[in-house]
């Protein structure tokens, strides 16, 4: 029996110890949809975490959560890490919305951030990327590059985000080509690898020869190399799966802004109820080095990078006729966030139907 | 006509991991045994054919690699079914649970890397015939390969007295250990082609589909290729048709989006999996036939001194 007694008591001594050394430091937690090494999306979450956690030093400790399925099971393992002492969270997809909003509602005092979503609450705050911008550069150097003038397109799902990153590629084509085409094939997966591919052949063996996704893996870059076109990365700088085919790559950089909300947080001085949504000039957004093109098209690239930077290009500015033809942006008039984010419909020139 | 080349090339390309896995599961499913671990086998398959490859610089110890590997994990398998009788329906999903795991563990230094393929064949002249030459002398060596395997399992199930024991242990395992049948013994060997199998298909994965590595690449390959075995009514020839629609299919849908007919793309999407199963259940429509093939052992434990 002293036996036991002792025992419980050396383990409770440890607790004790253990907990109060993790109680020194901020805890800030992360929730990946994917896999910490997805060569993507989730990767680039896990760069931006491994940077704050870097630039933040002892202060604080970060733990991410990764394979989280979207959906009731992420509500258990946002509510286990607000259990746990966390003292913010950051929920990495879209899917996540709604069950973080569910747990926040339940933790008042845990800060919440949640990425490419458009629901807050006073403790909740979303944060995203201005990606058009980065599509709209990669759709100019289309423009220029391409012989044939028609484009593909691999995209996932037809969420507005997606929907956005076809229209900017689309227009920023045409600013430099107006009677550029875009094939768009939807392969209804955010990861196929194969499926991808065959996605990128299907297009090339229509006469595509430049091809971009908005997909997260490196299937279609590869084919693009095999079948000696150009392609653009995606998320991430997919530069080593096509050597001579890559000609930029939209990148993701969170990590200034982990840091940022991470230091604010703890500071006091973080605020809920906000949406942030930044692009290239806040460095969230960057671009891979622009290869494989012509000195002209790659000034032409760094140029309209510049422009979008300092503010003196927006990407969607008019004129712009939605695909039945209709006007939806007028002559010199810019797009709005709202309607970007809830963007539902295709603009002129893309040779698809959107599904609904 | 280039373009039908290319098209073709492509369909049998998206076809042969489902075939090869298939045709494995083929051989254990006749063996009265239900692994549902393909999946896991498979991209254990892929992950070691991968990083072999990247390690020996040689695709071809990579591929080998990935047939080991396949069957090591199937033997785990093995062990728990056959040997402690373990529930083959539970132990196969946990083996895929493993292995989407224990793969993205293995491969965590391998994400990115450049992948090395494994060459197509090319014979001067003969692969440049037109519209032929590529599809019949220019593709890759485990294309090849599925098409023996298949030709291979169909003449040894149905034309040897190695295969007819095999069959005889997957309808009625009690009989054939009366005769004197070592059952568990050929049941560890065809789980163990089975796992060989996946483990190429893996490979062809990992080094001729899209050679890298990615986690959780096979992304559902190994389910397709069980369901193939079911709805082929156990039939190896049929497996082959089954990949072959299936894959055309696929391939098809892409094309049909990529020309813009407006068809709504999750109809598409949806459409390699209706077109393989209304094929497959009309081609085995026949209850009585379909009964016959079916290893009336399928999914039992067998333990000998019972």
């Amino acid at each position: 029996m002293r036996k036991i007694v002792f025992a419980l008591a050396a383990t409770l001594a440890v607790t004790a110890v253990t907990s109060a050394l993790a109680e020194d430091k901020y805890k800030a937690c992360f929730i990946y949809v994917g896999s910490k090494t997805d060569g993507g999306w989730t990767q680039a979450h896990e760069v931006g975490r491994e940077y704050a956690q870097e630039k933040l030093g002892d202060k604080v400790e970060t733990v991410a959560l990764e394979n989280v399925p979207e959906g009731p099971d992420a509500e258990r393992a946002i509510e286990r890490f607000a259990r746990s002492g966390c003292g913010i969270i950051f929920t990495t997809s879209f899917g996540f919305m709604d069950p973080t909003l569910a747990v926040a509602a339940k933790f008042p005092d845990v800060k919440f951030e949640h990425a490419t979503g458009y629901k807050t609450a006073p403790n909740v705050t979303t944060y995203n990327s201005r990606f058009y911008e980065g599509r709209y550069i990669i759709g100019q150097i289309a423009g220029k590059m391409s012989k044939t003038g028609v484009a593909g397109y691999i995209a996932s799902f037809p969420i507005p985000e997606v929907v956005m990153g076809i229209n900017g590629f689309l227009h920023g084509a045409r600013s430099v080509n107006p009677d550029f085409k875009l094939k768009v094939v939807w392969v209804n997966s955010w990861f196929d690898a194969g499926k991808e591919a065959d996605a990128a052949k299907a297009l090339i063996d229509q006469g595509v020869d430049i091809i971009t996704q908005h997909t997260d893996s490196t299937g279609p870059m590869q084919v693009a190399e095999e079948r000696g076109i150009k392609a653009f990365g995606q998320a991430f700088d997919q530069i080593k799966a096509g050597p001579t085919a890559q000609l930029t790559a939209i990148e993701d950089t969170w990590g200034p802004y982990y840091e940022k909300q991470i230091q604010a947080a703890m500071d006091g001085t973080w605020q809920g109820g906000q949406s942030s949504w930044d692009g290239l000039k806040d460095g969230i957004l960057s671009m891979a080095p622009y290869t494989n093109m012509p000195d002209d098209v790659k000034a032409m690239a760094e140029a309209t990078e510049a422009a979008i930077i300092d503010g003196s290009l927006h990407p969607f500015t008019g004129p712009i006729n939605k695909q039945d033809g209709s006007v939806w942006l007028k002559e010199g008039e810019t797009a709005d966030d709202g309607t970007l984010l809830g963007m539902n419909f295709y603009i002129e020139g893309v040779d698809d139907k959107l599904p609904q | 006509m280039d373009i039908a080349q290319n098209i073709l090339l492509t369909i049998m390309t998206a076809a042969t991991p489902l075939l090869i896995a298939a045709i494995g599961e083929l051989v254990v499913e006749r063996s009265g045994v239900l692994n549902l671990g393909v999946e896991g086998m498979m991209v254990i398959g892929a992950v070691c054919g991968f990083a072999a490859t990247i390690l020996t610089g040689s695709p071809w110890l990579g591929m080998l690699a990935a047939i080991a590997a396949g069957a090591v994990a199937s033997l785990l398998f093995g062990v728990l079914t056959l040997s402690l009788a373990a529930n083959q329906v539970a132990t196969g999903l946990s083996l895929t649970l493993l292995g989407l795991g224990l793969s993205g563990m293995i491969g965590e230094s391998f994400v990115g890397s450049a992948g090395i393929k494994l060459a197509s064949l090319d014979i001067p002249v003969l692969s440049d015939i037109p519209l032929i030459g590529r599809l019949i002398f220019g593709q890759d060596p485990i294309f090849y390969l599925s098409l023996i395997l298949t030709g291979g399992v169909a003449w040894f199930l149905f034309r040897t007295r190695a295969g007819l024991t095999l069959r005889a242990i997957g309808d009625n395992h009690a009989s054939a250990h009366a005769l004197g049948i070592n059952v568990l013994k050929i049941r560890y060997l065809a789980v163990m082609f089975g796992g060989a199998c996946a483990g190429l298909a893996g490979a062809h994965l990992s080094l001729v589909y899209t050679p890298q590595w990615v986690e959780n690449m096979t992304a559902g390959r190994g389910w397709i290729a069980l369901a193939l075995v079911v709805f082929a009514s156990w039939r190896p020839w049929r497996v082959l048709g089954g990949a072959y629609l299936f894959g055309a299919v696929s391939i098809g849908q892409l094309h049909a989006q990529a020309l813009g007919f407006g068809i709504p793309s999750q109809f598409l999407s949806a459409l390699p999996y209706v077109a393989t199963i209304v094929v497959l259940v009309i081609i085995s429509r026949d209850r009585r036939l379909t009964l016959m093939n079916t290893p009336a052992s399928l999914g039992q434990p067998f333990v000998p001194d019972r």
